[in-house]
């Protein structure tokens, strides 16, 4: 028996009850369009979160104060930020792995040029945010340590906002206001992009001494974080211990008591969300898994209606000659048809909504390559798993009774 | 075909089928032995119950006998699998049944090509000679009709050509007249008897009306599980005679109608 013979039979057979067949394969079509869809999703998710943080810098690190009291007192005598530019400055000088270290104190407010204003998020840095978050400017020039030094009214802009407030000019050398103060534009940054609804273009920068005695005008000059680059991505996690090692040694904090700090590794955030998407994908995938398992049993369900209404049909192809074997392959051949044309269908239409997805959110399109392997095999793992019963019913039937049955 | 095994076709000694269904014990054959020569047109008659479904299923390789042997062509076909029946019906065996059991909504052509698929000749080949067969039951104009747009009689010879189609070493007809008027049912005998004078294929045929028994040559009678009776016919009809005697008046057109 030829492979071809067999496969025209069985599409015939299927062609007889167009709408019958039409409907069994939904059930494919559905489960493996979601597994694609959501699995293609999910992927692209874990891509675009991946390289928003990769973009950010994974060799960034963060230490946020974490003030611990004690008895109801404060361990650190004043009752202010237990982290300090003190801290900073020794983190850079002190230690190796470090690329380099700057406070960071933030602040909104609104920023005026002409008749253009906008929203601005100050960050508040030293010169060294160009090295470590590895971020240059595109025009003009970042500011200087003697711009630190002195909390001069100077500002860099992010991409959106200079396109914002300075629609179609240099704002190089504009004076701006910002709050109720006069700043100078000394420089732009370097696009990054946006993603996730979350712009990192709209940013300003100016120097962190300037955002506590200009900006929020107060008497303790305490640091909100520091922000940290390791020389390298791999040595982040070195770092992180170096700094911990220092910032208690300097605090004074004896062994065994718990730190007054927190310190945030990127690499492990990337790693953290990483895994959180990795998990709901596989989730997702396994729910859609479920509706394909459901389609399957529709086809088994639907085989067993086929095989007892064509009971006299397999009698006479018995009567003249067909083995039992050719009879189970043949309603082998007509289930697996069904589930891999559901396969291929819902192959499509799953691509085509991950690629709508991906077109709407702004992410490159992962149709992944595993997922389709995997919905084209399961989906024929499908047909034979499920059309095996009936068609193992059909072969086993006796061809005198088969001949007799009305 | 063959010619050893004393010129017989089919060899029976002492094949008994015993139905076991719960506490009844039915025995349909009781030690029963016959032969059939090559070339013989046999008519196999008797009242239901006496065996005679049960000898036509058992030389039709569709069922296997309880005790004793089979012999189909001097081949032991009584110990046979499942597997080996179903190739032993494919290439020795033509049937034609009471109801056609043409396989619906499949034309005749294709109904014709069935064995010849199984027997895993070529498409273009299968085509050729499903053509032949059809033509030699003057059926050629309807190759491509399904069976429900064929005439009762015109649906018998297209189970007649699939019946010859592989040229088979007998062809088992079971009641092949019950459902066809008198008119084309002597038309289909009258192809029997073409077929068995002509080709030389072995015949046999199971009707319980001795008008259609009469065109064979030999009537073997059945009761209780065994042969009453086994004689040749004297008076044989000839299909293509009685035609003849017949008014012209009927003809498949009317009943297609």
């Amino acid at each position: 028996m030829n492979f071809w013979a067999v496969f025209k039979v069985a599409a015939r057979a299927l062609a007889r009850n167009k709408m019958r067949s039409a409907l069994t394969t939904l059930g494919i079509i559905i489960g493996t369009s979601a597994v694609i869809a959501l699995v293609s999703i999910g992927q692209g998710a874990q891509f675009m979160v991946q390289g928003q943080i990769n973009s950010f810098g994974s060799n960034l690190l963060f230490v946020m104060p974490n003030n611990t009291f004690q008895a109801g007192a404060n361990i650190n005598s004043g009752g202010g930020n237990s982290l300090t530019v003190e801290d900073v400055q020794a983190m850079e000088g002190e230690l190796h792995g470090i690329g380099g270290a700057s406070p960071m104190v933030n602040a909104n407010t609104q920023g005026v040029y002409g008749n253009q204003n906008w929203f601005l998020r100050i960050q508040g840095t030293n010169e060294k945010f160009t090295r470590i978050r590895s971020w240059p400017t595109i025009r003009g020039s970042f500011f200087t340590d003697a711009d630190v030094f002195s909390s001069a009214r100077v500002i860099v802009l992010g991409k959106t906002v200079a396109d914002k407030l300075f629609p179609g000019e240099d704002p190089v050398g504009k004076t701006m206001r910002v709050g109720k103060l006069q700043f100078k534009v000394v420089g732009v940054l370097k696009a990054k992009g946006s993603t996730f609804g979350n712009d990192q273009d709209d940013i300003a920068v100016v120097p962190y001494t300037t955002v506590q005695k200009k900006l929020q005008q107060r008497t303790i000059l305490s640091i909100g974080q520091a922000m940290v680059s390791a020389t390298s991505e791999r040595g982040a996690a070195l770092a992180e211990t170096q700094i911990a090692e220092l910032l208690r040694q300097r605090h004074r904090i004896p062994e065994g008591e718990p730190d007054d700090f927190r310190i945030q590794n990127m690499s492990d955030v990337a790693a953290a969300s990483g895994q959180v998407l990795r998990i709901m994908t596989l989730l997702l995938a396994g729910i859609a898994g479920i509706s394909l398992m459901v389609g399957g049993i529709g086809i088994m369900n639907i085989m067993l209606v086929s095989v007892t209404e064509r009971t006299r049909e397999i009698g006479i192809r018995m009567a003249v000659g067909a083995r039992p074997s050719y009879i189970r392959l043949q309603f082998l051949t007509e289930s697996v048809v069904l589930s891999l044309t559901g396969g291929i269908a819902g192959m499509l239409i799953g691509g085509a909504a991950a690629a709508a997805f991906a077109w709407y959110f702004e992410w490159p399109s992962l149709v992944s390559t595993l997922a389709v392997t995997l919905a084209f095999s399961f989906s024929t793992a499908i047909g034979v798993f499920f059309g095996y019963y009936p068609a193992h019913k059909a072969a086993a039937l006796d061809p005198i009774e088969a001949l007799r049955y009305e | 075909m063959s010619a050893e095994n004393n010129g017989a076709v089919i060899r029976i000694e002492r094949v008994s089928k015993i139905y076991q269904t719960g506490d009844i014990t039915v025995h349909a054959l009781r030690a029963l032995s016959m032969s059939v020569r090559h070339g013989e047109f046999v008519a196999i008659m008797g009242p239901s119950g006496s065996g005679k479904s049960t000898l036509m299923n058992i030389i039709g390789c569709l069922d296997r006998p309880t005790k004793g042997r089979y012999f189909l062509e001097g081949v032991d076909v009584s110990t046979m699998g499942r597997a080996a029946l179903a190739d032993t019906r494919n290439k020795r065996v033509g049937f034609v049944f009471q109801s056609f059991n043409l396989v619906p909504r499949t034309s005749a052509v294709e109904n014709v090509e069935l064995p010849l698929l199984y027997a895993g000749v070529g498409g273009v080949e299968r085509q050729r000679r499903a053509r032949a067969a059809l033509a030699e039951v003057g059926l050629s104009d309807r190759e491509r009709n399904m069976p429900n747009q064929l005439s009762g009689g015109q649906q018998q010879r297209v189970a007649l050509a699939r019946a010859l189609v592989n040229n088979p070493s007998i062809i088992l007809a079971d009641e092949p007249t019950g459902a066809l008027d008198t008119r084309t049912s002597i038309e289909v005998m009258g192809i029997f008897q073409r077929l068995n004078t002509e080709r030389g294929l072995t015949v046999i045929v199971v009707t319980h009306e001795p008008d259609v028994a009469r065109y064979a040559g030999r009537i073997v009678h059945f009761r209780d599980g065994r042969i009453s009776s086994d004689e040749l016919v004297t008076d044989r009809s000839i299909a293509s005679e009685v035609l003849r005697t017949l008014p012209a008046v009927t003809s498949e057109r009317d009943e297609e109608e």
